[in-house]
């Protein structure tokens, strides 16, 4: 498989602030990659560099082999998707699909005819000639999609688009979205804050936190291995513990837990023997007759479909397991002593 | 109980505002149509003082000065107006660069200097430079003071028009000049018109520095109308201070027209 | 001018794509050239020429002198021979256009708070058609307003007329030629100037701070004056500001509302420019303090917002 991007070393500055500290990325041809993070970790940024909005302070981005990190972004074969849409309000919705397309020199009947088809493809040919603001926010959003794709570019750059959109709307988006991105066969670049969109579109994903990448991998990957203390805590839920490494062996070490129990369990890359942190996620514990931790209940909170109970171990660590909400389990009181099961290879080594 | 916005006699004070704002000149539109050689007495309604200012004996002189005056705010107002779009697009598109508060006061400055002093200053310069005084010299005045008046509706409607607009044209495929042609241009319209019709009516209004730098035999509405009013007020001096009211009038309701679209095509 | 490149490396986050950042110099232009050379500079010129040394029928000799100043504020005999002792015209002058200004000031703040106040309270749409109202006359011509409040108020006019036909007085009141005609016209000239501002603060202030000296057992009156003036003070300072510089200057009202009694800084400095009566240093001397003035108000009042930004 070809690479689509490759960025190398790229650092962005503001002033005296760092907000994108030498990030290198490859992204493949055809996949749907997603930048993730909180607010302010540098994925828009990033994003923005390979758009062309921001230059570069230092390093490279290569699209197919070319370095386009100086270019301005009209000479940039990626189009983008942004958040707020952007779309052009005295423009009417075909005029918007057909801009880029008249951009490039294309003529009037060939691209009225392209933005039309485009407009299918996404619905909304009945609204060819409506203005933006009379369209609602998800019609609107599928229009700045067909405006993007209609140039037929490269890459498609997509700045938290669905974040503008209701819940229900944003869930029947992603599946429209991934379908999207499967069909037209064109690399995706996708940011969001939203882990739950980020686990259900991406091939591959990169966890963002303060200008860094931190881990990059599939969904699965970066829920079940996670590097580091962030990527732990910000996928998902998880327990951290502080726990003594022992011995490390290849990619499994042999730990010391808070109770004293002894354990083996996978490790992340560089992990030394010495305090680290362990991340056991709270799905993957149950309450048994013995375990490797001694806890004592809380609190039960009732969730539905899963209940989750707040305990603290013996040692002093705030604790949480879920479990499904079967009728047939009987539940611990608040004030009763348990033992927790980790089941095996879920308890995780950090880096961190 | 009335609610905490309630203040008795605010609403009187209000009226009593727009009453002392409007009844003097209610008064004077009311007596442009006095059929009455003389000012004080009614004697009935008649267009004939509008007639005067048309066929009159001082008819000429009026026309001269409004074809001077209109002509003198129509391209005032076109060069402020092109110089106020060019410096927001520095001042709001440039980011921060040094000097930008210097400029910033640079372009205020006309409105900080009292306009006497700017007619004073004005005068001196034109008489050091040997520049003999007329309609070039009043031309030049009118579009420096009306630089600011253009420059604010322009600015403010160029800080609302968000950057992602012209960074989704330039995305796809548009250069920066059509990008600024096709989609920035067209956005800021209701802002530059409401520039262009603010300078028009601050050029055609202004008295003090046209006063200084007309030169001899040079008359704009104002002055000529500042110089017959000097003698008394007759009545086609009424006759014309109520049409140059309507045109105000006309220019800030347009104004106040074309910034409500620009509010709706925002949103 | 050179100094005016971009600074690399910071802000102008966001614009770089856009490209008018290595434009700005060309932008500019236009500005610097006409404010520069048909602003500054005069004004600069202006400066030098108060220094220079009349010359009969208008215009100056490149002699510099202190004549100006020294005309401005002592008096050397008929002869100029005498000790010199402090010259009162002048300074007069000055002082009765502050007095002036700031008494139109006051007769602004006191009708335009409450309008501001009440306009602010207004449903949105009547808002609109309110301030609609009040800014219009702003944009009619300073002269034909002048020109109308005169003859409103002068002494046949029908003011005068219709208080003597309902007997309210049996002889004129002498309106025109005072200082009270001056005052009225400059408070009509620069009213909407002293709404505006206020209104602004007023529309921003939040009126629970009202309920809860309300629930604190405030009456309305004190309310606003413990809670309501002190939070929308910026905007009355502002609008202050906006009526009492122009007033300063005015030209208009004291000369046509006005007479010998009534003489404004304005009328003192246009004097000097008219035929062979003139004397351009000494205008220009009247005008450079006239402009230190404002400039004070100006600064003082800059620093009073820069502080209350700080807090």
């Amino acid at each position: 498989m070809s690479t689509a991007i490759e960025i190398r070393s790229a650092v962005k500055r503001y002033g005296t602030t760092t907000a994108l500290h030498s990030i290198s990325l490859e992204i493949a041809d055809n996949e749907f990659f997603t930048l993730l993070g909180p607010s302010g970790c540098g994925k828009t940024t990033l994003l923005r560099c390979i758009a062309g909005f921001e230059d570069l302070n230092e390093g490279e981005i290569r699209l197919f082999g070319r370095d386009i990190a100086r270019l301005d972004p009209n000479h940039r074969p990626v189009n983008t998707v942004f958040q707020q849409y952007a779309l052009f309000p005295h423009m009417t919705v075909l005029e918007n699909v057909a801009f880029g397309l008249k951009m490039k020199g294309m003529g009037l009947a060939d691209r009225t005819a392209r933005a039309g088809k485009m407009l299918e493809m996404v619905h909304l040919s009945a609204f060819a000639n409506r203005m933006p603001a009379q369209l609602s926010g998800g019609q609107q959003q599928r229009v700045a999609l067909a405006r993007a794709l209609a140039p037929e570019p490269k890459v498609l750059l997509l700045d938290e688009p669905l974040s503008a959109l209701d819940l229900k709307l944003r869930q029947a988006m992603r599946v429209e979205l991934k379908t999207l991105q499967e069909q037209s066969g064109i690399t995706f670049v996708f940011v969001t804050h939203d882990q739950e969109e980020a686990l259900t579109m991406s091939d591959r994903i990169a966890v963002m936190s303060q200008g860094r990448v931190q881990q990059v991998g599939s969904a699965r990957d970066i829920y079940e291995a996670p590097v580091n203390r962030f990527v732990a805590d910000f996928i998902g839920e998880t327990n951290l513990l502080e726990v003594t490494v022992d011995t490390v062996s290849g990619a499994v070490a042999k730990v010391t837990l808070p109770g004293g129990q002894k354990i083996t369990c996978p490790a992340a890359q560089g992990v030394m023997p010495g305090k680290h942190h362990l991340s056991i996620r709270p799905e993957r514990i149950s309450l048994a007759a013995e375990g490797e931790l001694e806890a004592v209940v809380e609190r039960i909170v009732y969730l539905g479909t899963d209940l989750q109970i707040l305990t603290h171990l013996t040692t002093g660590e705030a604790f949480h397991v879920r479990m499904q909400n079967l009728a047939r389990i009987a539940l611990p009181a608040p004030g009763d002593r348990v033992a927790l099961q980790i089941e095996e290879g879920a308890a995780r080594l950090l880096a961190d | 109980m009335k609610g905490v916005r309630h203040y008795p006699g605010f609403l009187a004070m209000a009226v009593a505002c727009l009453a002392i704002l409007y009844v003097p000149l209610i008064v004077v539109m009311v007596y442009s149509f006095n059929d009455s050689t003389s000012i004080t007495t009614w004697g009935g309604f008649s267009w004939r003082w509008y007639a005067d200012v048309f066929t009159g004996p001082e008819a000429p002189r009026f026309k001269a000065a409004a074809w001077n005056s209109i002509t003198i705010a129509v391209l005032a107002a076109s060069a402020a107006t092109t110089i106020a779009v060019a410096a927001s697009l520095a001042m709001i598109r440039g980011g921060r660069f040094r000097g930008k508060s210097a400029t910033f006061a640079l372009i205020n400055l006309p409105l900080m200097v009292p306009e006497i002093v700017t007619a004073v200053a004005t005068l001196i310069f034109f008489s050091t430079i040997a520049l003999t005084t007329g309609y070039m010299t009043i031309l030049i005045a009118h579009v420096v003071f009306c630089i600011p008046f253009a420059y604010l509706p322009i600015a403010a409607r160029l800080q609302g028009i968000e950057d992602s607009y012209e960074q989704a044209a330039r995305d796809l495929y548009a250069t920066q000049w059509q990008a600024f042609r096709l989609v920035l241009l067209p956005l800021m319209l209701p802002g530059v018109v409401s520039g262009f019709l603010l300078a028009f009516i601050i050029s055609l209004d202004d008295f003090i520095i046209t006063n200084f730098v007309k030169g001899a035999g040079m008359e704009t509405l104002p002055t000529a109308i500042f110089g017959s009013v000097k003698q008394g007020i007759k009545p086609n001096i009424m006759a014309i201070s109520t049409m140059m009211l309507a045109v105000s009038i006309l220019f800030v309701t347009l104004s106040y027209y074309v910034n409500r679209i620009g509010q709706r095509t925002r949103s | 001018m050179a100094g005016m490149a971009p600074e690399s490396g910071t802000g102008g986050g966001g614009k770089a794509g856009l490209g008018y950042r290595k434009l700005i110099g060309p932008l500019l232009v236009p500005t610097w050239v006409m404010i520069g050379i048909f602003l500054v500079l005069p004004v600069m010129l202006m400066a030098v020429y108060s220094f220079l040394t009349k010359e009969f029928r208008g215009g100056v000799v490149w002699d510099f002198t202190l004549a100006a100043y020294d005309q401005f504020f002592l008096n050397r005999g008929l002869f100029g021979d005498e000790p010199p002792v402090i010259e009162w015209t002048y300074i007069t002058i000055f002082w009765r256009s502050i007095w002036q200004a700031a008494v139109a000031t006051l007769i602004c703040l006191a009708v335009g708070f409450p309008t501001a106040w009440f306009i602010a309270t207004r449903p949105p749409k009547s808002r609109a058609i309110w301030l609609f109202l009040i800014t219009v006359p702003y944009w009619v011509n300073l002269l034909i307003r002048t020109v109308s409040l005169k003859f409103l108020i002068r002494d046949n006019g029908p003011l005068n007329e219709s208080l003597m036909a309902i007997g309210l007085i049996s002889d004129p009141l002498p309106l025109v030629n005072t200082n009270l005609a001056v005052q009225l016209g400059l408070f009509y000239s620069y009213l909407p100037f002293m709404v505006l501002p206020i209104y602004a603060a007023v529309e921003r202030y939040n009126f629970a701070l009202s309920e809860a000296a309300a629930d604190l057992y405030a009456s309305r009156w004190v309310t606003l004056r413990e809670i309501v003036l002190p939070v929308v003070k910026p905007g009355i300072i502002a609008g202050c500001i906006l009526v009492f510089v122009p007033s300063l200057g005015a030209f208009l009202a004291p000369d046509l509302l006005g007479g010998a009694k009534t003489f404004m800084i304005g009328s003192l400095i246009d004097e000097q420019f008219r035929g062979s009566q003139g004397n351009w240093p000494f205008g220009a001397a009247a005008a450079m303090i006239l402009m230190t003035l404002v400039l004070i108000v100006l600064m003082v009042y800059a620093r009073a917002q820069n502080k209350a930004e700080a807090r």
